[in-house]
């Protein structure tokens, strides 16, 4: 497996996927600078966290006016290759309309930055297979911007086609408004395409992939990728 | 050229924490004849446009590809001014 990190001006969790990816879990990693015009051929686009344009109008809108990159990127969906959108990644995927719904301000209204606890919703995924049914992680989260929202088309859709990746949880698994930190609908952390290859959470796994970090659970992700 | 002014706002159906946090601080401050508030975002856009109409019709596109979000927020096109040709002075540094 190869993979690339998209790099936009104001991505600021870049190097983390970089390290994490190369250093950690031993996948050969390049950069993608957003202007490159040569997009290389990967398996895996990891779209970092950070602010993008500054979150400018709305957090992840501007990238979507970089036609050339999102063809590419658009491209390499098509041909069933692997995408994961981290928190502004996945503000961007949404964005641009590779996944469904939007974000909304954290119903409290504060940047929120610390560990929660995950429910994995289905390992029926590239991301997810190596993870337990309904397995726990414990991931950070450092948002502003991560109240989910979707009609309740949309939502159904998610349901039916068994496409919410991870729900916000207590420890124990228990779904609650006081498990949920940002005020998501469903309590949706994560999400999956139609065809199962974009995966969107606001979680950060490449800041928990080293015991040093306090949690490992992030692995799980880079290696159900690894199969 | 014309100076065309854009609102957006959260659709009516969606929560607006900062509308409500600033309404209940407007009434601590004595303005009890408040009693709803919605917060926004003003754009003012300068467009290079034969006619208003016109003016009006790009504006709105460029709501629907980047200025709002369809899905959580609506926009109004609120006010279309002739201000002369060629200026595009909206003032602070390009």
């Amino acid at each position: 497996m190869k993979a690339a990190v998209l790099v936009f001006p104001g991505s600021n969790c870049d190097s983390d996927c970089f390290y994490v990816l190369n250093e950690v879990m031993g996948i050969p990693t390049q950069y993608i600078w957003h202007k490159d015009k040569n997009f290389p051929r990967v398996d895996l686009i990891i779209l970092p966290g950070g602010f993008s344009y500054g979150d400018y109008i709305r957090a992840g809108v501007i990238a979507k006016a970089l036609a050339p990159t999102m063809e590419a990127l658009n491209r390499h969906i098509k041909e069933g290759r692997l995408v994961i959108g981290i928190c502004n990644g996945f503000q961007i995927l949404l964005e641009a309309g590779f996944l469904p719904g939007a974000m909304l301000r954290n119903r409290s209204l504060s940047f929120i930055c610390k560990h929660i606890f995950l429910r994995t919703e289905t390992t029926n995924s590239p991301f997810t297979r190596d993870c337990a049914d309904q397995q726990i992680l414990n991931l950070p989260i450092a948002h502003g911007e991560g109240n989910y929202f979707c009609d309740t088309d949309t939502l159904k859709l998610l349901q039916d086609g068994d496409r919410i990746a991870f729900r916000y949880s207590s420890e124990e698994g228990k779904l609650g408004d006081e498990f949920n930190p940002n005020g998501s609908v469903n309590h949706i952390a994560g999400i999956l395409n139609e065809k199962r290859n974009v995966l969107g959470m606001m979680p950060h796994p490449e800041r928990s992939s080293e015991a040093i970090l306090s949690s490992e659970d992030g692995r799980k992700i880079w290696e159900s990728l690894l199969g | 050229m014309y100076k065309v002014i854009v609102n957006v706002t959260l659709k009516d159906s969606i929560l607006d924490p900062q509308g409500t946090t600033g309404l209940h601080a407007l009434n601590a401050l004595g303005f009890q004849d408040v009693k709803g508030m919605r917060v926004g975002k003003y754009f003012i856009l300068m467009v290079n446009s034969a006619n208003e109409t016109y003016a009006k019709e790009r504006a709105e596109e460029m709501c629907q590809k980047l200025l709002a979000n369809p899905i959580i927020e609506k926009y109004s096109v609120d006010k279309v001014n002739f201000v002369g040709i060629g200026t595009n002075n909206l003032g602070g540094t390009p």
